[in-house]
């Protein structure tokens, strides 16, 4: 029997829509790795108890001749940021433990309208504060290039559980590189729409000005497919964009062809030196552009010079905004509660918030505190406002010259696993590339280039391209895709090491 | 600018955040802040008057909704997850403070 | 609480000049909550609504919840500013007043901070001489009100000795206009009264342009009212108290009163006023300190990254503007002329709050002085001694026909009251009561004169005292015979037949 795990999900979408296999089949062939890997990897916080159900549902309408979507009875493992009604969610964090939401995120609506079953949620860094996902509370995802090695994050869990092929689809969300980080450093594809691109109901905010829901996959193309599913207005977000979308899966097909990158203009920042870079992720960027050029693409230099502020902007930003999004956490209506005898409800709140949240949670909030209290509002929160300002004025002067930019997607491959954990500016500095696009509104993709020479991990490179754009960027990815994997002869993926007690599924 | 991340400062931060540091981390969390703001203050060096600020990404106006009921919790969905509860209301310990 | 020293009034006026300004919060009567689509307990439909049973995911801080904008709301809110004489901003903001509260499920309030929807306004109020006094509004602006706390254990049902407290968030969300008066200076020894009209006028105005249920005692409509004093002749301002929550129009101008009285004691003694919030105790008529000011008071004000600008057009400002009702105060004035009303009859129509049952009558038909005389008259009394106010027992247009029926000498006064007995027990209109219960006038002269003769006829000693020229002893007759005619004769004819029948 085919291996149903190493199945991209527009593959498995096609067989089971020609009932060659059922859902519960492939459901359960993904459970096993689950329970097969996931001690090793740790990409799942929790597994659905009633995946096998909600398969076994698409199978029997499909019988029944219902016309089901695109994607119906493919499995979907979704980020612990977004609430489920039928599990737990806790965005990583020990004062969410055990919360069940009383509705769903709407992503996740529409994930099960669309006949996606729901696997599990997976691993983050707490509230999605961190870019190795070493900061969830309910400990480390390991990357599945190397256990030893971060899988990046926020969203580690989604992006380990993708190139583990523990899911062959992931939801994740991203406010300063959390789907595109955890890509680059496992050889996986994700997608951070154009804000307001994808609805925000029910992902548990972060920074609500940066955060957007998005794909976590192995290919463009599934990327796209799910994304036509989760895209789309939504009226319980007001900062929905209501304008009617391409079908994203559609652009990837066309993008295949490999006709889109004649003429393309492709931008590189000029102000991005290469010796912040390791110098594999920069010659495996370097391979790209030039593979890219081969096919008729014009690389263009272009100059972006306040994305050096973005980092600073982004870190008086998302501390601010979160501090405030975090207040709800306080022991009153749901969440851990720390009882302090003879305490009152202050106390019991104070305590409560000092046991529950981690670290990395506590050191934003305070320093997003300091940033809104009175006296340095101007200097820091009122200041990086403006700093978002200079970084779209970039943005609008770089794309009236040329169609995507490219970036490497982060700095370095995956680090050590404690590298940089104790170093929270270091850990700062890996969202580098992917902050500007968050602070812009601006989408990205991150889709693998190769590996480094000198480790052997993946890199991965970013497209960005304008506001409402996002299909460019996957006619350009699916592109670039089909050029590497012709290169390569087969997946990246094919080439990390086997998994788990029983080898993996090579 | 020169940041002056101070541990009584800290301390204060943490009583607006409703977190209960411990001295021990009040201790870290100045250190750590003090070099972080070193970092991101230099915002400001390009921040100049002339410049708007930014809150929305992406430019929208006038987003309503009509005034039409729906979307109401039942009161157990809104319990379910409550610490403590009594007479279909949440529990809390005596507050101190007052309203605002 | 009383242990307060306080200055007399007149005295206090003569050392210090007061400066009064006002917080008043108006909740809208919407279907809805300001950001979700909860239920709005303010809306007159669901005043009783169980606890936690008008709760949406965002009115109780679930996490990934996200408010949106009710757009009723919003026209409320240009309705009222254009009423407050305001300019509406071309673009306003919400923005994020965080702090930890256990009402408040997000741990912060939706606000509008330094670019509020409406500005830059006046009221003019009416005090009771009828001097005009205008009031200098700063702003007004949307805002969410929090939810319901109550204190358990303890004996006072106070915050303080209690041993918990329960939390019900069906308030949460309930859209808020807060009005924020500038200083208002030279309202001297008349500073109650004008603290108790500035508020009557905000309600006036409100219920006139139906947004609010406005009802003091139900939290509709609640004022916070600072009060500073300075010595004659100073510029600067003194430090102000804010008390808070005041519940009833009367307590506002007591509320003033006893602030002006505590702090010019203090002043006077060489002390400084502390500036905080202060609690209003209705049944000792006293205030008490609350919280003071402190650097604990750092909202950390940001724009509420989840909302976007509301930015109405000028053409929707303009057609609020020009369906907004005429101000109450000139409405008043305008009907008080053209009733020709003296002033006590016409504050017997405003205070039983019958200004639009009146006119409702008068433009049915009826005389001024008759719509006035059953609305203040009759039906206040049916009112009083049940549980309905008058405008549900009857409708205007049922009483401008019943008093076509006495205009028409079809019924006596004395018959329209039993007629309108009839309208408020639901029997039909006037004229159906008079069918089915037989009670129109009778105005058949021969049934009365042959009434009056059977009267005359057994009372000749009357008969013989008219006959003398002692006409007042005619009543006796009257009497007997309206009697006879259960009620239902005019007495004017009937005394007319009798004098006549007696003379022949
Ligand atoms: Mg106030
Ligand atoms: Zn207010």
């Amino acid at each position: 029997m085919t291996d149903l795990i190493r199945l991209t999900a527009a593959e498995l979408a096609s067989r089971l829509a020609s009932g060659e296999v059922s859902s519960v089949e492939a459901t359960q062939a993904h459970l096993d790795r689950i329970a097969a890997v996931d001690g090793d990897v740790h990409a799942f916080l929790h597994v659905s108890d009633h995946a096998l159900e909600v398969a076994a549902d698409i199978d029997r309408r499909r019988a029944a001749g219902e016309q089901l979507g695109p994607v119906a009875g493919v499995p979907l493992a979704i980020k612990d940021v977004l609430v489920t009604t039928d599990m737990p969610s806790t965005s990583g964090s020990r004062i969410l433990e055990g919360f069940l939401s009383p509705y769903d995120a709407t992503v996740v609506a529409r994930s099960r309208a669309a006949g996606l079953v729901p696997l599990g949620k997976t691993n983050m860094d707490e509230f999605a504060m961190g870019s190795s996902t070493e900061h969830s509370a309910y400990g480390a995802t390991h990357n599945p290039w190397d256990l030893d090695r971060i899988p990046g994050g926020s969203g580690g869990g989604s992006a380990a559980a993708v190139a583990a092929f523990e899911a062959p689809l992931a939801l994740g969300s991203d406010t300063g590189g959390s789907i595109r980080q955890p890509a680059h450093v496992t050889g996986t594809v994700g997608v951070k729409p154009t804000y307001g691109g994808v609805s925000r109901y029910g992902a548990i905010a972060l920074a609500s000005s940066l955060d957007q829901v998005g794909p976590v996959t192995r290919t463009v193309l599934d990327a796209g497919l799910l994304h036509d599913v989760i895209g789309g207005h939504d009226p319980h977000d007001s900062t929905s964009l209501t304008e009617a979308w391409p079908s994203f899966a559609a652009a990837a097909r066309e993008g295949a062809t490999g006709q889109v990158l004649k003429g393309l203009k492709v931008g590189v920042i000029s102000e991005l030196p290469d010796s912040g870079f390791q110098a594999g992720v920069s010659e495996s960027f370097r391979a790209a552009l030039a593979a890219m050029e081969a096919q008729g693409a014009e690389i263009v230099e272009i100059s972006a010079p306040h994305f050096e502020y973005g980092v600073a902007a982004y870190y008086l930003i998302l501390p601010a905004e979160a501090s405030s999004n975090l207040a709800k956490f306080d022991s009153v209506r749901f969440g851990l509660r720390v009882d302090v005898p003879g305490g009152t409800v202050e106390d019991v709140m104070a305590k409560t918030r000092d046991v529950g949240f981690g670290e990395e949670v506590k050191r934003r909030i305070i320093l997003g505190t300091y940033a809104l209290s009175a006296g340095y509002y101007d200097a820091y929160y009122g200041s990086a406002q403006k700093v978002r300002t200079l970084i779209q004025r970039d943005f609008d002067e770089a794309f009236a010259k040329v169609d995507v930019i490219a970036t490497p997607s982060a700095p370095t491959t995956a680090f050590k696993l404690g590298e940089k954990i104790d170093d929270p500016l270091q850990m700062y500095l890996n969202d580098v590339t992917t902050i500007p696009a968050n602070l812009a509104g601006v989408p990205g993709i991150s889709i693998p280039s190769g590996l480094a020479a000198e480790d052997g991990l993946p890199v991965g490179i970013q497209f960005l391209a304008p506001a409402r754009e996002d299909a460019r960027l996957y006619r350009v990815g699916a592109a670039l895709e089909a050029v590497l994997l012709d290169q390569w002869g087969a997946p990246l993926l094919d080439r990390a090491p086997a998994l788990g007690a029983n080898g993996g599924a090579r | 600018m020169v940041s002056e991340i101070t541990p009584e400062l800290v301390r204060h931060l943490g009583v607006l955040a409703r977190i209960q540091l411990s001295d021990d981390e009040v201790e870290r969390l100045t250190g750590q802040l003090d070099v972080i703001v070193d970092n991101i203050a230099k915002v400001s060096e390009v921040a100049t008057p002339d410049v708007v600020a930014t809150s929305h990404p992406i430019p929208l106006e006038n987003v309503f909704r009509a005034d039409v009921p729906g979307d109401m919790l039942t009161v157990a969905e809104v319990l379910q997850n409550a610490p403590d509860a009594a007479s279909d209301r949440f529990r809390v310990t005596a507050i101190l403070g007052e309203e605002q | 609480m009383g242990k307060d020293k306080l200055m007399d009034f007149d005295a206090a006026l003569e050392q210090f000049e007061p400066v009064l300004g006002f917080e008043v919060h108006v909740e809208l009567n919407t279907e809805t909550k300001m950001f979700s689509a909860a239920a709005n307990p303010a809306h007159a439909s669901n005043h009783d609504a169980a606890p936690n049973t008008l709760v949406a995911a965002v009115d109780m801080g679930l996490p990934g919840a996200l408010p949106v904008v009710n757009e009723t709301a919003v026209k409320y809110s240009i309705s009222l500013g254009l009423a407050l004489g305001c300019s509406i901003a071309p673009s306003s903001r919400f923005a994020r007043k965080n702090y930890f509260y256990p009402d408040l499920g997000k741990n912060y309030q939706i606000s509008q901070y330094d670019e509020p929807i409406a500005f830059e306004g006046s009221v003019d109020i009416e005090l009771a001489g009828g001097d005009i006094v205008t009031v200098p509004i700063e702003r007004a602006h949307m805002e969410e009100d929090a939810g319901k706390l109550t204190h358990m254990g303890g004996s006072t049902g106070r915050i303080q000795g209690a041993e918990y407290s329960l939390v019900d968030y069906n308030r949460a969300g309930v859209p808020l206009v807060e009005i924020v008066t500038k200083p208002i200076f030279g309202t001297e020894h008349r500073a109650p009264e004008i603290a108790k009209a500035y508020v009557a006028a905000i309600r006036d105005i409100v219920i006139a342009l139906g947004i609010s249920e406005a009802r003091m005692e139900r939290g509709n409509l609640r004022c916070d009212a600072n009060v500073s004093l300075r010595p004659r002749g100073q510029e600067k301002l003194g430090t102000r108290t804010e008390t808070k929550n005041v519940n009833s129009m009367r307590s506002v101008e007591r509320a003033v009163r006893y602030e002006i009285q505590r702090q010019a004691a203090i002043l006077a003694a060489g002390g400084t006023i502390t500036q905080e919030t202060r609690h209003w105790h209705e049944d000792t008529g006293t205030t008490s300190p609350g919280r003071p000011k402190s650097d604990a008071d750092d909202y950390r004000y940001f724009p509420e990254p989840d909302l976007l600008p509301v930015a109405p057009s000028l053409e929707l400002i303009e057609e609020l503007r020009a369906a907004l009702p005429e101000p109450p105060a000139a409405r008043r004035r305008r009907l008080k002329t053209d009733w020709g009303f003296t002033d006590l009859e016409f504050q017997d129509v405003v205070n039983g709050g019958l200004l639009a049952e009146v006119e409702a009558t008068v433009a049915a038909g009826a005389s001024p002085a008759a719509a006035r005389k059953w609305w203040t008259g009759e039906l206040t009394r049916v009112s009083n001694a049940s549980d309905r106010e008058p405008a549900e027992l009857v409708t205007p247009v049922a009483v401008a026909d019943l008093q076509k029926l006495v205009d028409d000498g079809t019924l006596t006064d004395k018959l329209a009251r039993q007629v309108l007995e009839g309208m408020i027990a639901g029997e039909g209109s006037p004229q159906q009561i008079v069918d089915a219960r037989g009670l129109a006038v009778v105005s058949d002269d021969g049934a009365l004169i042959a009434a009056i003769d059977e009267a005359l006829a057994a009372q000749p000693d009357v008969l013989e005292k008219i006959r003398d020229g002692k006409v007042q002893a005619a009543g006796a007759v009257i009497g007997a015979v309206m009697k006879a005619m259960k009620g239902q004769a005019d007495a004017a004819r009937v005394r007319e037949l009798v004098l006549e029948r007696a003379a022949q």
